[in-house]
């Protein structure tokens, strides 16, 4: 290991924040050259037919030209083998039909399609809407409304979100505010089996899509600013009876951390460390939750899937490392066992939840072939893993990070600043990143034909103040003052392309707010985002360059999906309405002369209700 | 002896001017219960009638004490952790003029007591009685609703918003309707 700390300096190249002309100019030339060279190139490489990185074929099969989970594929590439928008005729979609949801709040959910039918969940209340594509206008095939709890409101912690529903087997799997996880017959829409699974009582919610693998619904739950204790169940998709529980935090038993059990990393190693890194019984409200993103590789059956910040943010009240927050573990996904666990920040001091998107793949790695796991996260860090064992490729920043100085490839372990240390009762200035970190959940999209992975981001950063608090069942266990600000640059949000072979950015655009949508690539070289004034964007997957945008009726915080429609053409769907943790201040018209209102993102937000209003709207785009 | 009538006499005088607000610590229990009504709105058919009003609301409402306790409650309770200071997040903004149960201290005092259906916590038998009242003449001072003389002038932490005394009116924000 020639650098055993890689360091926090971001970027000393202007170019890769802000993008002058003439480094476009640059970029096209190189791109051009590329272009002409480009059978030349794969021609010498060793491997001339696949790409130099790639997804698992079993984790990513051949398009069908659907789209059956959120993130298209076990894998999570977020790729689309279609190509006809293209970056040369991306300009000329048009809207091929829209539909309301009925529901003023974020929308985070990505649409799903198989078959000739278009399945979307609304945020609370959860309604699930089917639309008949072979129709014209796309009508209403059927729709079920799980009415949950309205009190469930009350405990989502930022906005009452839904991130997905998932499709297998002729069914549609989809999770409730108010924790309830429910299949539906994807044909008529019929209720096959609700599973009650999560208690709003102590604080519990389900805001992440589900995941279904090997016949079992895989769900956790949320609560990580409730001093909720988190875990990850697998359900099994025929009955819904619960096969197997794993907690993130207690005893190894509990854990499911047994004899295969092989973390990479010493600060991992030892028994029952989920109690033995906490205060006494503090692992029992400490959060660990999973809300995010699953992945699972077929070949090595495994599961990986992150875990959220320890409860509560105030780090004063729980000593250690807090184990197993803030981190990763891959799970035989048949009975739940830990195989390897990552920490990327022990004792976390700042809430950032382990949670994002893992992607899936296989690549030469200092000349041997490995298998990876790709995780942009929210402490600031680019990590490649190992992912047959957790060993830490590579963490370089994806934007300005000062809470930490880099990872210590050794050991494993995040660097904390100093300066940046939380505590009660004193104020800590310009924490970047902020406490929704330098990406959320927004999850990025990979293109094997690029090898960048496409990252929707934020650039904030933040002051804050440990506060006493008090655990009470059911009510925020937080203990941190909060206000954020602008990051460097002053624009609040990038979506920049990361470079995985190369460890740098290869192109990053600015965007005045934080980029909370999700992203999907395509084989036509085009990458789709959107922002939250409600721009839907186009734009190269190669150099960035904008190709076409539309303004929607509201912010956009949800997932881009492209399928090809019953009539062989290809589509895109994005459902606008803004809200979610960014968005609050609007969906849930909070204060604006609050600095720490929704845990300090409203005063970074002050402008949102001049940008945009709240709206659940699906658009979806064709060629003409 | 006369010097010493004089001085005590002098000292009755200026004790008598530094007579302050009382602080009520310990106020009677048994004056108002917050059992009786409190209408949610104000859409009554034929008209609104009037609704006694509790003896408590007036006792704990314009009173410096039980206003700075109401804040430090505040946190104590997790208020703070829903409604932010005053801002919202998983609750709504407190520190606006829109109510959706009503501003009256005994509509607050309710909505802590009872809970509210779209996911306020019920209170009720967590926090007792006078607390709940001083919490609610707090929130009321959220929105400028508190008399400036009695609402509290600082924080002990990060300044985040102007101090409650300095608050304007939440439905005028200062300027006059
Ligand atoms: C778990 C989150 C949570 C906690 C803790 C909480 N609230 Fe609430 N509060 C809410 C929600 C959500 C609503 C909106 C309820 C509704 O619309 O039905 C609300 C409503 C209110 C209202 C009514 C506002 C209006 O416009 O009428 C007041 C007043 C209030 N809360 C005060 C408090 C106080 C005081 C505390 C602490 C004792 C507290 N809340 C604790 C979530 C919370």
């Amino acid at each position: 290991m020639k650098q055993a700390t890689q360091l926090a300096a971001f970027c000393g190249d202007p170019a890769c924040t802000d993008r002058p002309a003439a480094f476009r100019k640059h970029l096209g030339v190189l791109t051009a050259t590329l272009l002409v060279c480009a059978p030349l190139l794969t021609a010498a490489s060793e491997a001339p037919s696949t790409p130099a990185i790639s997804p698992p074929a079993a984790a990513a099969p051949p398009d069908d030209g659907q789209w059956a989970m959120p993130a298209k594929n076990y894998a999570s590439t977020r790729f689309s083998d279609l190509a006809e928008i293209n970056e040369g005729n991306v300009k000329n979609l048009q809207v091929a039909f829209t539909f309301s949801t009925g529901v003023n709040k974020g929308q985070e959910a990505a649409p799903l399609v198989v078959g000739n039918t278009m399945y979307i969940v609304t945020p609370f209340p959860n309604v699930v809407y089917a639309l008949d594509l072979s129709k014209p206008g796309a009508p209403m095939k059927w729709k079920y409304e799980p009415n949950p709890e309205p009190a469930a409101q009350g405990v989502a912690c930022c906005d009452v979100v839904t991130r997905g529903a998932a499709f297998a087997d002729g069914r549609i799997f989809f999770n409730t505010l108010d924790g309830h996880t429910i299949a539906l017959d994807a044909n008529s829409g019929q209720p096959i089996w609700n599973a009650h699974i999560a208690n709003i009582n102590i604080g519990e919610t389900i805001t992440m899509a589900p995941l279904v693998v090997k016949g079992k619904v895989l769900v956790g739950n949320s609560g990580g600013e409730m001093g909720v204790r988190g875990w990850v169940k697998a359900l099994d998709a025929g009955d819904g009876h619960v096969v197997w529980t794993a907690y993130n935090t207690g005893p190894d038993k509990e854990v499911l951390i047994g004899p295969d059990f092989k973390p990479h990393y010493d600060m991992d190693k030892g028994k029952d460390l989920g109690v033995t890194t906490w205060p006494p019984e503090a692992w029992k409200i400490g959060g660990g939750n999973v809300w995010g993103w699953i992945s699972y590789d077929p070949d090595l059956n495994l599961i990986f899937h992150g875990t959220g910040n320890p409860g509560p943010w105030n780090p004063d009240l729980r000593p250690g490392d807090n184990k197993w927050t803030s981190g990763i573990f891959a799970r035989d996904p048949d009975t739940g066992a830990a195989k390897w666990f990552y920490q990327w920040t022990p004792h976390d001091l700042h809430d950032y939840d382990g949670i994002n998107e893992q992607v899936l793949l296989d690549m030469k790695w200092q000349g041997k072939p490995r298998k990876v796991l790709v995780r942009p996260e929210r402490n600031g860090y680019l990590y490649v893993l190992d992912r047959t064992t957790g060993e830490v490729l590579s963490a370089k920043p994806y934007g300005p990070v000062n809470s930490s100085k880099g990872v210590d490839l050794k050991t494993g372990r995040l660097i904390e600043n100093p300066d940046k240390l939380t505590g009660t009762g004193k104020v800590v200035r310009d924490i970047c990143p902020t406490a929704s970190g330098l990406k959320d959940w927004q999850p990025s999209a990979f293109s094997p034909k690029t090898g960048l992975l496409y990252i929707p981001h934020n650039n904030l950063c933040m002051d804050e103040e440990g506060v006493e608090v008090n655990y009470i069942a059911g009510t925020p266990y937080v203990g941190m003052n909060v206000r954020m600000i602008p990051g460097p640059g002053g624009n609040r949000g990038a979506f920049t392309a990361w470079d995985i072979a190369a460890e740098k950015p290869a192109w990053s655009l600015k965007e005045n707010f934080p980029v909370w949508s999700g992203a999907v690539v395509t084989a036509g070289d085009v990458v789709f985002y959107g922002t939250m004034e409600g721009w839907f964007k186009a734009v190269s997957a190669k150099t960035g360059d904008l190709l076409w945008q539309f303004k929607t009726s509201s912010g956009i915080i949800g997932q881009p999906i492209t399928y090809r429609g019953p009539d062989g053409h290809q589509y895109v769907a994005i459902l606008s309405g803004i809200g979610g943790w960014a968005g609050a201040i609007v969906s849930g018209d909070l204060d604006p002369r609050d600095a720490t209102a929704a845990l300090g993102f409203v005063n970074v937000m002050k402008d949102l209700k001049n940008a945009t209003t709240a709206g659940g709207t699906l658009y979806v785009f064709r060629l003409p | 002896m006369r010097p010493v009538v004089a001085l005590l006499l002098f000292a009755s005088l200026t004790l008598a001017a530094c007579q302050r607000e009382e602080r009520d610590t310990r106020p009677q229990s048994a004056l108002g219960s917050g059992e009786q009504p409190t209408p949610v709105t104000t859409l009554e058919p034929g008209g609104q009638r009037p609704y006694p009003t509790d003896n408590k609301a007036a006792s704990f409402e314009a009173n410096a004490f039980h206003l700075s306790e109401g804040k430090r409650l505040f946190g104590w309770f997790n208020c703070s952790g829903c409604h932010a200071n005053g801002g919202g997040g998983m609750g709504p903004a407190l520190m606006d003029e829109k109510w959706i149960y009503g501003k009256s201290m005994e509509s607050i005092h309710a909505t802590i007591r009872d809970g509210r259906p779209n996911g306020m916590p019920s209170f009720r038998d967590k926090i007792p009685d006078d607390q709940i009242w001083e919490l609610a003449a707090f929130v009321r001072s959220l929105s400028g609703n508190a008399p400036s003389s009695a609402a509290p002038s600082r924080n002990d932490d990060m300044m985040v918003h102007p101090s409650e005394n300095r608050m304007p009116d939440a439905a005028t924000l200062g300027k006059s309707p």
